[in-house]
């Protein structure tokens, strides 16, 4: 079979450049597709017409777009769609082909399709949560009553710009409700993750979105940095190295590590076996890739025993083939990635005040060669305190610290961290942490950190970063 | 006359050339100390042994660029040229003392030259050209102006640093490259605004900028020549397609240094996939695609590396191997000599190249 290519699309018309670079298979390298490279002066021509997209979006309305959405929901899920020129994509093709690339599982892909398919079927549920129960008919006009109150909205951009990554298909469902919002998307895909968005992109103009509202320019860092500079509102996903130049930047929404943490209150560490199982998955769901995954847990004691059992639960776990559901391990797309964490991980463990809690229970080594894939295998490390490098680190694979740190020192040990599961019942820690200001969701009780709301948002409220109200008077 | 005519023909008239330069540059009452000292320490005659541009390539070694940077400009002044003040080029010099070449007539005979190879259709006569980009030291400032003059133009200039903007990327200060480049762009804008221009030589980077901010069709702008960077096929399309136009601007691209002068190019479009190949100002300078390790030309439309040549009455450097790597492309009627294509800094494949707005 001829390996497909997959085109730069501009306003939603392919466009095949001269450039080109291949998206691999993670095993043997082969390629399974060519990806369209265009340089960033494209994007900026592009940008200067970018009202015809905003148009197109105009001329439908909220719920129009919310039914297309849903619409696109199901044939992500479920139809052939268009992948490069002229040749088609089966949901099963899409599913091994990301798989064969991204080094996730079969059981994983499939859980994020169900995900980013949930997230475009309940876009109405998400704008409710979003909006705050605001009146689709107040979102067309721009302006109306809300509770009694005169409302009007206005768009802070004509684009949403999105600098994506390669590491989780799901993280795509962020972008989703900008077309209900009638924002058009302006993408440089992840280099070794085209697959999701294009697929998206293609079921949206399948379910009868105009294709003015896409922009898919796989493109080099100036590409990339001219999207952020350009769009007024942007996503960037990086490293810390990459999200750090762009905090503080109001127009750009960096979604970068979460830290995301669990915390055991004095009132129920006596109970901690308990809640192993939702500490592992927490820390191993979706091979340990999300801003979601717990990257360390936090207790007033017993953290050498709840590392100990972490590890005898976690350490023996290997890599399965990509089509076995019990597969819990992703391979990597770039093994130099892999070789870098085991790398780094033994480097901090070589020092002291940290174990490798697993070591004992993994039966070989960290970093494994294995179903023809490279693979690193679940790691805790109990560390003795938070001033330990490996205490609030996150890395591409399952991965957690376990940490002692007194219940009234937790909330400023820990900085900023996306999710953070409590499990307390004592009011007065709960009070504590619903006044934290570093926390930017919160599970009380013995939730996984991987659960999120779709209609709260966890990371940026996407509504109030493309919309800001204004006071309005309209003369009777 | 067929091409392969064309061809014999244009390698004879090579052959002369190089027979007739090295009689030049290596006759005490012609030569410069350079050349004249330089054959003293050989064990072998060029006066003697070269009498063709293969001979010139199997003798000489490879011209060392630093001697332009370490010898003074006197010794390379030809006996011929004695007495008479020169010009003083200088190229690359990012940092430290800057390679230098003296010369008198050679920017106005190769710029003559290349004037015959420009459209009036986009290069009108009598009428007004402006540059954006380096000018400074460098040969190009004078060469263009004559060029512009040549046809009867006089020109604009907006100047541009290229060692400034190298050592703004280098120390990752994108920002004031940035700065820098707008400051550049705002001041050709200005005079878009206030005065009549037909013809922009500028580099790519600029040219784009430009475009972005102004719609250049109907600020009377007919051509565009332009080089200094690399410029691959999908560049060379964007631009051709998008930024001129799809042929409303004619875009020249060019290859040239102060070492050289400028080599034409091949027209392009989807016929070739928007391969640029330029063609040296033979016999005045020859460029071969070759295989330093065997000194041999590599084979049609492969990759090697770019050697020049260049043989005037007064600037003579065999074979000094650019920074570049190119394509070998065949002859072609309107230079049947070969050409040099999608010419990129030597293992740009490779590495990170800085070549910023210039």
């Amino acid at each position: 079979m001829s390996v497909p290519h997959i085109p730069c699309l501009r306003f939603g018309e392919a466009y095949r450049s001269f450039n080109e670079s291949e998206v691999n298979d993670y095993r043997d390298g082969s390629p399974k597709a060519t990806l369209s490279q265009v340089n960033a002066g494209i994007i900026r021509r592009d940008l200067v017409q970018i009202g015809k997209a905003r148009e197109a979006l105009a001329r439908f309305s909220t719920r129009e777009l919310v039914d297309i959405s849903a619409q696109a929901g199901d044939l992500f899920l479920n139809e052939d769609l268009p992948l490069g020129e002229g040749s088609m994509q089966s949901a099963q093709d899409y599913l091994e082909t990301l798989s064969s690339t991204s080094g996730l599982p079969h059981v994983m892909v499939k859980r994020n399709m169900d995900k980013i398919h949930y997230a475009l079927t309940h876009v109405e549920l998400i704008l409710n949560g979003l909006t705050r129960g605001i009146n689709f008919d107040i979102l067309d006009q721009g302006h109306g009553e809300q509770a009694g109150a005169p409302v009007c909205f206005y768009p802070t951009t004509d684009a949403l710009g999105l600098v994506m990554p390669s590491n989780s298909p799901a993280v795509n469902s962020l972008w989703l409700p900008s077309i209900a919002l009638k924002i058009p998307i302006v993408m440089k895909p992840g280099r070794e993750e085209p697959w999701t968005p294009f697929r998206l992109i293609q079921a949206f103009i399948a379910a009868g979105c105009p294709k003015e509202a896409f922009g898919f320019y796989p493109t080099d860092h100036e590409g990339a940095a001219d999207i952020l500079r350009l769009c007024d509102r942007a996503l960037i996903f990086g490293d810390k190295s990459t999200t750090d130049l762009y905090a503080g930047d109001p127009g750009v929404q960096v979604h970068g590590p979460g830290f995301s943490k669990i915390l055991i209150g004095d009132d129920e560490i006596e109970n901690w076996p308990d809640y192993i199982d939702v500490m592992a998955s927490s820390i191993s769901d979706n091979g340990g890739r999300s801003c979601v995954n717990a990257s360390a847990v936090i207790v007033p004691k017993y953290s050498k025993e709840i590392a100990d059992a972490l590890g005898k639960r976690l350490g023996p776990l290997k890599p399965l083939p990509v089509d076995d559901p019990n597969a819990v391990l992703s391979g990597f797309a770039n093994p130099k990635m892999g070789e870098w964490i085991d790398a780094a991980l033994d480097a901090d463990f070589a020092g002291s005040g940290a174990s490798d809690a697993t070591e004992p229970y993994r039966d070989g080594s960290r970093l494994v060669k294995a179903e023809g894939g490279t693979y690193l295998r679940p790691t805790i490390a109990h560390c003795e305190s938070m001033e330990h490098p490996l205490s609030n680190r996150e890395f591409l694979c399952p991965y957690a610290s376990v940490v002692e740190v007194p219940q009234e020192e937790m909330l400023r040990a820990i900085g900023p961290t996306l999710v953070v599961t409590a499990i307390t019942q004592d009011e007065g820690f709960k009070k504590q942490l619903l006044r934290a200001s570093n926390v930017e969701r919160l599970n009380i009780g013995p939730l996984s950190t991987m659960k999120i709301s779709w209609d709260q948002p966890h990371e940026g409220n996407m509504f109030e970063f493309l919309y800001k109200r204004r006071s309005i008077g309209v003369a009777a | 006359m067929s091409i392969e005519e064309q061809i014999k023909k244009s390698a004879e008239l090579l052959d002369s050339h190089t027979a007739e330069m090295i009689k030049w540059h290596f006759s005490p009452e012609t030569g410069s100390s350079f050349w004249l000292d330089w054959a003293k320490e050989q064990d072998w005659n060029p006066l003697e042994e070269v009498s063709t541009f293969s001979d010139l390539c199997q003798k000489f070694p490879n011209f060392q660029d630093e001697w332009l940077r370490d010898l003074p400009n006197e010794v390379w002044v030809p006996q011929a040229y004695k007495g008479k003040p020169f010009n003083i080029f200088e190229t690359g010099g990012t940092t430290g003392m800057p390679k230098q070449r003296i010369g008198w007539d050679d920017f106005r005979i190769d710029y003559t030259a290349f004037s015959e190879t420009l459209s009036d259709e986009h290069f009108p006569r009598d009428h007004y050209w402006m540059m954006v980009g380096p000018t400074g030291p460098r040969r190009l400032r004078l060469a263009i102006e004559h060029l512009a003059n040549e046809r009867g133009c006089s020109c604009y200039f907006v100047d541009l640093d290229p060692r400034w903007v190298k050592r703004l990327i280098a120390s990752k200060q994108f920002d004031q490259a940035r700065a820098y480049m707008d400051h550049a762009v705002d001041q050709a804008l200005t005079i878009l605004k206030h005065r009549s221009v037909s013809a922009l030589f500028t580099t790519p980077k600029l040219l784009e900028a430009l475009a972005e901010r102004k719609d250049l069709i109907r600020a009377g702008i007919k051509g565009v020549f332009c080089g200094g960077t690399t410029m691959d096929k999908q560049y060379a399309r964007f631009l051709v397609e998008e930024v001129c136009e799809g042929g409303k601007i004619g875009f020249v691209p060019t290859y040239g240094n102060t070492l050289m002068g400028l080599a034409r190019h091949h027209p392009i479009g989807p016929e070739n996939d928007y391969s640029i190949a330029y063609y040296a100002p033979q016999p005045r300078a020859v460029l071969r695609v070759i295989d330093p390790e065997s000194n041999k030309p590599v084979e049609y439309d492969t990759w090697g590396r770019v050697e020049l040549t260049t043989m005037t009455k007064e600037f003579f450097m065999p074979r000094f191997l650019e920074r570049d790597e190119a394509l070998r492309r065949k002859p072609w009627s309107e230079a049947p000599w070969d050409g040099v294509a999608e010419v990129r800094p030597f293992g740009a494949m490779e590495k990170n190249i800085v070549e910023g707005v210039y």
